[in-house]
């Protein structure tokens, strides 16, 4: 009441932008206890879990061969779909942000589409590319090549539902940022390579690389278009998802959670990594818009525009 | 090239095409759009027009399917509702308050997008199964959340909760503060505040979260067959009617299902497209 009486105007400002303290510190409260029960105490299980029985027979299980294998897989799957998407995701951010043409909504709409269409329905399409009564399945029979049930079909699936994380993170910012630099960059004599090189990639990375860890993280972790396309070789064409699966459905609880634990810790990382971009993204934007508006920071004209 | 100049005087609507690359990355663009995305889902159609009318029509309305339907829809729906709540109320917290560990909570609202999907259903079924931490205390109650449809639920909640946050946060960043001391200068409560001013602004961004947690919601499926228990008829979600066609190597019904769910997802998309387009005319900013 004090406070009231001493500076009214102030106290005044305050109530009409905020809410009294008890709804302040309820709302609070139950959002935080619903983050709790969904988010923190899963991810905490996962490693309980894994711990159950100590961190010997944790280690053992990860030193299992069919372990190494599906982690293995998950690394070369990951390792071929990333840079496929990454390349794409450039190509259709260029061509997207930096030109007008017609059909461009319901090109970014097919973009976005693989989002979308469900995992399995994802996996499904391919059997029925590559599979034994496929389109191609005859052919491929006759020159025994194997893509379903078999590595190159769980890359493709990969590829597919990992297919808009790069280029949906580059569109919006490439288009934020204009053109005018290229243009300038082009009418002072640099080629289209230059200008990209050392104009447009400077200025996109940190999108670039949070597109990346994303499409990463969905990569290493996707399981059910790959669970179609796989047909769960141990050994073979299990990918660490897969495997947990495996090992879950075994009854082998503790080896399924040691090998999930892994996979949260990925998720993990990336969400580090990611929150560390988007702080270092915040600087970068505040730097920009401390610098006098002569002397504008190579790095983020973005916040200028 | 040549020909640019004389266009660009002609017509003023788009500047030249200075900068190289257009055919390169646009052909490369729809290239790989194909060979990854359309010629894929077009053999999904072809496949399903191998069925006549009354076999794909058996396909997909069979008791089993229609169960599924009935179960994926529904949960999705009450998922996605849940979360519009829980997510705004995430949002404005974030936005709107100070406490401790905020960058934390922030950060750990990602986690869903970060976490694999079969690690999220081993966990959470871990966690409700009788003997589980949660679970063992919701038993004695006679409340069950796993192996039923109240475990799909709860792990499609999981699964959405980003998507309503990460829609309405940026939105409640940028509300301007004027607005609410301009209702509480005429003489509105904050609760007239809120329904008046502050909700119909970030009303669309709700929704366009609530199609976004729903769309992803209906094709889930490494989270829910964990937890789900999947018992025909009962907790049997569509994706896994499609996996239980094809391991019987019903590849026609397979597709045929899963012609239905794409159609759907599409339809879904679009809305979600529309609902962005109204969204950007309604805050007037490029989203």
């Amino acid at each position: 009441m004090s406070a009231a009486t001493l500076n009214p105007s102030a106290r005044r400002a305050q109530a009409g932008t905020t809410e009294p303290a008890w709804v302040r510190y309820t709302l609070i409260g139950v959002a935080l206890t619903f983050m709790f029960l969904f988010l923190v105490l899963p991810l905490a299980a996962v490693f309980t879990e894994a711990l159950r029985k100590g961190f010997g027979a944790y280690f053992e299980a990860l030193q299992e061969p069919d372990a190494w294998s599906a982690i293995r897989l998950t690394l070369i799957t990951a390792l071929i779909a990333v840079p496929l998407n990454l390349v794409f995701g450039v190509c259709a951010a260029w061509a997207i942000a930096k030109y007008e043409f017609k059909g461009k909504a319901f090109l970014t709409t097919l973009v976005d589409l693989p989002f979308s269409v469900s995992p399995v329905v994802a996996g499904l399409i391919y059997v029925l590319m590559f599979g034994a009564q496929g389109w191609f399945g005859p052919w491929l029979q006759a020159h025994d090549i194997k893509i379903v049930f078999a590595v190159p079909g769980i890359v493709l699936a990969t590829v597919f539902v990992t297919f808009p994380f790069i280029a949906r993170e580059l569109i919006p910012l490439m288009q934020a940022q204009g053109n005018d630099e290229e243009q300038a960059a082009i009418v002072l004599g640099a080629t289209g390579w230059q200008t990209f090189w050392y104009v447009t990639l400077p200025n996109i990375k940190w999108g670039l690389i949070y597109g990346v860890i994303l499409c990463n993280a969905r990569a290493m972790g996707e399981f059910g278009a790959v669970s179609v396309v796989s047909g769960h070789i141990r050994g073979q064409t299990n990918t660490m998802p897969l495997h947990v699966e495996i090992l879950y459905n075994e009854y082998q609880s503790v080896a399924a959670f040691a090998v999930a634990s892994l996979l949260a810790l990925l998720a993990l990382v990336t969400l580090v990594i990611k929150s560390v971009i988007e702080w270092r993204h915040e600087q970068e934007l505040k730097a920009a818009a401390d610098t006098p508006p002569e002397r504008p920071l190579a790095s983020s004209p973005g916040a200028l525009a | 090239m040549t020909a640019l100049p004389e266009k660009a005087l002609t017509k003023r609507r788009a500047p030249a095409k200075v900068l190289p690359g257009f055919n390169l990355t646009l052909g490369y663009t729809v290239l790989y759009l194909s060979l990854i995305v359309l010629i894929p889902l077009s053999a999904l159609v072809f496949k399903t027009f191998t069925l006549t009318w009354d076999q794909f029509w058996a396909a997909v309305t069979g008791p089993r399917v229609m169960a599924s339907y009935r179960l994926t829809f529904g949960a999705s729906l009450i998922a996605a509702l849940i979360n519009v709540v829980f997510g705004l109320l995430v949002a404005w917290v974030l936005v709107r308050y100070n406490f401790f560990g905020k960058k934390i909570v922030d950060a750990l609202v990602d986690l869903p997008f970060a976490l694999p999907t079969a690690v999220a259903g081993i966990s959470l079924t871990a966690l409700l199964a009788g003997n589980g931490w949660v679970g063992q205390y919701l038993e004695p109650l006679g409340i069950q959340l796993a192996f039923n449809p109240n475990g799909v639920v709860i792990a499609l909640i999981f699964i959405g909760l980003p998507f309503v946050v990460r829609t309405v946060q940026p939105i409640l960043e940028d509300a301007e503060k004027e607005l609410e001391e301009a209702a509480t200068c005429l003489g509105a409560t904050r609760w007239q505040t809120f329904t008046k001013v502050i909700f119909p602004s970030i009303a669309p961004a709700l929704l366009t979260g609530f199609a976004m947690a729903f769309a992803r919601a209906i094709g889930e499926y490494g989270s829910v067959i964990f937890i789900a228990g999947n018992m025909p008829m009962i907790s049997e979600i569509t994706p896994l009617i499609i996996i239980g066609k094809l391991e019987q190597y019903d590849y026609a019904g397979a597709t045929a299902v899963a012609l239905v769910m794409l159609v759907f997802s599409f339809i879904l998309l679009l809305i979600i497209n529309a609902l962005q387009a109204w969204q950007r005319r309604h805050t007037g900013a490029p989203a």
